[in-house]
Parts: C-alpha cells; structure tokens; sequence
C-alpha cells in the first residue's frame, strides 16, 4: 500500500479515473479519433501545412487537445464530485498540506491527460506518416499543459457549487480555448486580426510546442512557446495554492 | 498532561448568524463525553472546528496538546471523526476506501487493524463490495471504520446513530465502549439522549453556540431532574399536593427528593379520600434535564 497523504492521494485519484476507463480514456480517444476520420475525409488532398500533408499535421493537435481537455476533466470533475456528495471531507480530515492537495491532484491530471493523448496517438499514427523530429518538446509542452489545465481544474473544481457552473467553465473558457487555438490549422492561415487574437491564447503556445516537436517546425519559436507556457504554470501554481491555502470553499 | 481537547474562547460567525459564541471546553483524555443541543445549537460547527473543516474566527482549539491550526498534522493524526451526513466515495470497495484512509495517515500496512475493525463493526462481509452497493445501516459502519483506521486516542462521533437499526447500534455502542475501556477519549453528539444517559461519563449542553450546561451526567441529573411519583387516583387529589404536581393524561406526577418522602405523599392522598389505581417511581432522566436546560428552568418546574 502508499504511504504519505500526497502518493496515497495521487494514487487515490489515478484509480478513480482508471476504474471508469471506458469513458475517461476510451470516450476521449474515440472522439479524437472521429475528429481526424472527419477533417482529414474533407480536408486531405487540399492543404498541406509547414509542408506537411493534413492528417500528419492533424493528429499532433489532437493529441494535445486531449492531453488538455482531459487534464482539466480530471481535477475539475473529481473536485465537484466530492463536493457536491460531501466525500471530500475524506481528504480534508487527514494530515494532507494545501502543497500535496495541488501536487495529487495536478498531477493525477496529467497522469490522466498523458493517457488519454497516448492512446489518440496510438489510434491516429496509422493514418499518416509521422516523424518525432524533437522528442523532448513534445514531453515538455505535454506535462506543461497538463499541469496548467490541471491546475485551472482544480481552480474550477474549488470554484463551482454545481455541475453547471463547471459545465459552463469547460463550456466558455476551456472549449473555445483549446478548440481555437490551432489544433485544426496553422494560424498562418488566417486572417491578420485572428492571428493576433490566437497569440493572446496560451492553449495555442502548448499545442504549436507540442507539435514542433513531431515536425521541426512550428508557427511560433518552441522557445517563445515554452516562456509562455512557462509563466501561464507558474501564476496558476502560485494562485491555486494561494486559494488552496486560503481555503476557498473548502474549509469555511 | 494536555487535555484531550481543549477549546478556548471559541468563536464562529456565518454571515449574521453567531455559530459559536465564546466556547470554552474541556474533554480530558479517557473521558466519554456527551455534546448535546438541539438543531443548530452548533455542535457540528465545533466538530468541524476541531477537525479543520471550520477555521474559528476567534478562540483556539487543540487535540492532545496539538493546536489543530499551527499544528494540525499532529492535531489530525490524534483526531478521528465519524462525520454526520452519510457520505461515502462510490469509485472505491470498503476495503479500498480504509485502504486509501490509512494511506493519507500515513498508516502503511494497516490490513490487520482494517480487518480487526470490518470484523468489529460486522463488516467483514462486505470488504470487497463497492460502497455504492451497501445499505445506509452498512455505509455509516463504513464512516466510522473509516475514522478509526488511524487508531485515533481522540474519537469524535457526531449523531453516528441518527436513522440506524438497533442492530447497528448495539453492535457499534459495544465497539466504542471497548475502545474507550482501551483508553481512547470519545465524543459524542446525539440526539438520542437515553443513550448519551447511558455511555456519557460528562455532558455539555449547547445552545445558540453557547455552553449552558457543563457536568458530569450524574451531577445534571441530580440538579436538573427528580424522582417523580406518578399515580392515578380514583378521587380528588388534595389540593395543596396538586400545586406540587402535575397533571398529564390522567396521571399525577408529584416530584420527591429522597425515598423516604414517598410513604408520607400516599399517606396524604389516602387520608383525602382517594384511592389510588395505578403507580409507578418516575427516575431522573436526562430528556427531563435537557428540556429544563434549553428552556433555562430550575429543577420542578416543568410543565
């Protein structure tokens, strides 16, 4: 068995998700993997980006997109859970410090956001030729961003009474984040004003890094990427701890 | 010797409402004690308070010589707590969940203390079933397996028995019994006060975040209740015994202090003519003492 608050509790919220596999790993992988069936049916034979054909370009976003939207599922949906049935107070009893509440649980959300992202991999590289030009981005830009939605799950997580405010916050903010930062294009392709929207988006930093670690090329610098990136972590660390710490929501 | 909870000038407000107002308490270590009070007198506020779940505003608690905010990893090591509502985590077996609860107490190979306790609380036959699958009788055994599998000296109950069989609490009752023969401090909230009369050594009584009331059970039974004689007579009672008394349903209930009074008292109601059909000694009860507390009367004067 583990010992510790921290290792028990990451091991606590790894099995949970775990146990439910089919429709936190499954369910992701099959709707990413219907996403590049659809856009590379439509989109194949007409675009190539960074000289790379669609589908090769394609499935690079879409495994950070999962990486993403699944970290923050992670943190996010067990934090509500165990508020809205009350089960949190199982966590809040014990000797388990603000620091290791943070650490369990981004980091089970990015055990989770790996996983899931591995198996979109595994179900998509047959479909186009994919090289792993610069690995270490690629490891870099997926623990980073599952750490940031992590993070931002547990923020939303601690944040919301009900599921549908948690809803909304997925809905509003993380959806249009990730699915408007170009995970289905290059934004080299679009228009002057919407190129300088999408660099205000962090999402859109992490998936440019994480693919410039497939093909070499990216639209921004990986090392611009990984500054933003960088600092989008840290302020959220330092603000859910401070939540953490001050007990928002949690201990009255 | 630190005292196994102490609360000091303890205050918590919610918005307007003044939760707990000035607590000042003492549980020594070993003790049985009883925190009453109706609904919202704050008892679980000053539970929560102990275990971290409420940060007093003023005032400072601590569990065996362990303030429970500077120190509260010791303060929650010597804590376990069996809270009120029925929560449990539906992902988990029964054994996973101890297994998991001993793991955040840093308790490594506890299986032994697990099975000891499943077999203790009768749950031994529902170790590998998922919590989701247990009746509401087997997830409050599972709550408090859950707060014993650190082996805390310190065990708070809040109203462990509201909505359970008999079954359950006897066989519960007999766990902590044990346990506090073993030496561990337990507090208990309930509103079921025969039993808080039968296991409290000491009781608190709160009332609007409040101690009205501080003693040992025997002390508040003798302060606040009395033996009562209580008859049915066929005639009319004398007049000046119907002042002393009261009347309820067709029974008489005249309050005595010693035994030696009873045979005058039937002596009077003879000599005024009645004959009396029915009889029994009504005992101190401590249902008698908490209403008499809430509604802030002296001994004899309840109506």
């Amino acid at each position: 068995m583990r010992y510790g608050g921290f290792s028990t509790l990451l091991y606590k919220e790894v099995l949970r998700f775990w146990k439910v596999g089919s429709q936190t790993v499954g369910a992701p992988v099959l709707t990413a993997l219907l996403y590049l069936l659809i856009f590379s049916h439509v989109m194949e034979g007409h675009v190539k980006v960074h000289g790379v054909i669609y589908t090769a370009f394609l499935i690079p976003g879409l495994v950070m997109m999962s990486v993403l939207q699944n970290a923050f599922a992670n943190s996010s949906s067990s934090l509500i859970q165990s508020k809205v049935t009350g089960n949190i107070v199982f966590v809040l009893l014990p000797p388990i410090s603000y620091l290791e509440f943070f650490a369990a649980y981004v980091l089970a959300s990015v055990v989770r956001g790996l996983v899931v992202g591995a198996g979109v991999l595994f179900a998509t590289f047959w479909f186009a030729p994919l090289t792993f030009a610069e690995p270490g981005w690629i490891l870099v830009f997926a623990l980073m961003g599952g750490a940031i939605l992590g993070s931002l799950g547990v923020i939303a997580g601690i944040w919301a009474d009900k599921f549908d405010q948690l809803a909304a916050f997925q809905n509003f903010l993380i959806m249009p984040l990730t699915f408007l930062s170009g995970v289905f294009y290059s934004i080299n392709s679009l228009p002057p004003f919407w190129q300088q929207v999408s660099h205000w988006n962090p999402v859109f930093y992490m998936i440019d890094g994480f693919r410039h670690g497939f093909f070499g090329v990216s639209d921004a610098s990986p090392w611009l990427s990984l500054a933003v990136v960088g600092t989008c972590l840290a302020v959220l660390t330092v603000l859910t701890l401070n939540l953490l710490k001050s007990g928002y929501k949690l201990r009255a | 010797m630190s005292a196994a909870i102490r609360i000091q000038q303890v205050s918590k407000c919610f918005g307007n409402v003044q939760a707990l107002d000035g607590i000042d308490l003492e549980v020594q270590r070993g003790e049985f004690f009883g925190l009453l009070g109706p609904n919202g007198a704050g008892k679980t506020t000053l539970i929560s308070a102990l275990a971290g779940l409420v940060r007093a505003d003023a005032g400072s608690l601590s569990v065996m010589g362990h303030d429970v905010q500077s120190d509260y990893r010791a303060a929650r090591r010597h804590l376990g707590v069996v809270p009120q509502e029925l929560v449990f985590d539906p992902f988990f077996t029964v054994r996973e969940s101890l297994r998991i609860q001993s793991g955040y107490f840093d308790m490594g190979d506890n299986d032994a203390w697990i099975d000891e306790i499943l077999e203790n609380l009768g749950l031994a036959s529902k170790a590998n079933a998922n919590m989701r699958m247990l009746s509401g009788g087997m997830k409050r055994r599972v709550l408090v397996a859950q707060a014993l599998v650190h082996r805390p000296p310190v065990i708070v109950l809040d109203e462990p028995t509201a909505g359970v069989d008999v079954e359950l609490r006897q066989t519960l009752w007999h766990f902590i019994r044990r346990l506090n023969e073993a030496g561990h401090t337990i507090v208990l909230t309930t509103h079921y006060l025969e039993e808080a009369e039968n296991l409290c050594t000491r009781i608190a009584m709160l009332q609007a975040g409040r101690v009205v009331a501080l003693d040992t059970t025997a002390n508040l039974l003798r302060r606040f209740s009395v033996h009562s004689l209580r008859l049915r007579t066929n005639g009319v009672m004398p007049v000046e015994l119907t002042r002393e008394g009261t009347k309820n349903g067709g029974w008489w209930s005249l309050p005595f202090d010693g035994f030696d009074e009873v045979e005058p008292l039937l002596a009077r109601i003879r000599a005024a003519g009645c004959r009396i059909d029915d009889l029994e000694i009504g005992k101190p009860d401590l249902e008698e003492v908490f209403v008499r507390v809430m509604q802030g009367q002296p001994r004899g004067q309840l109506n």
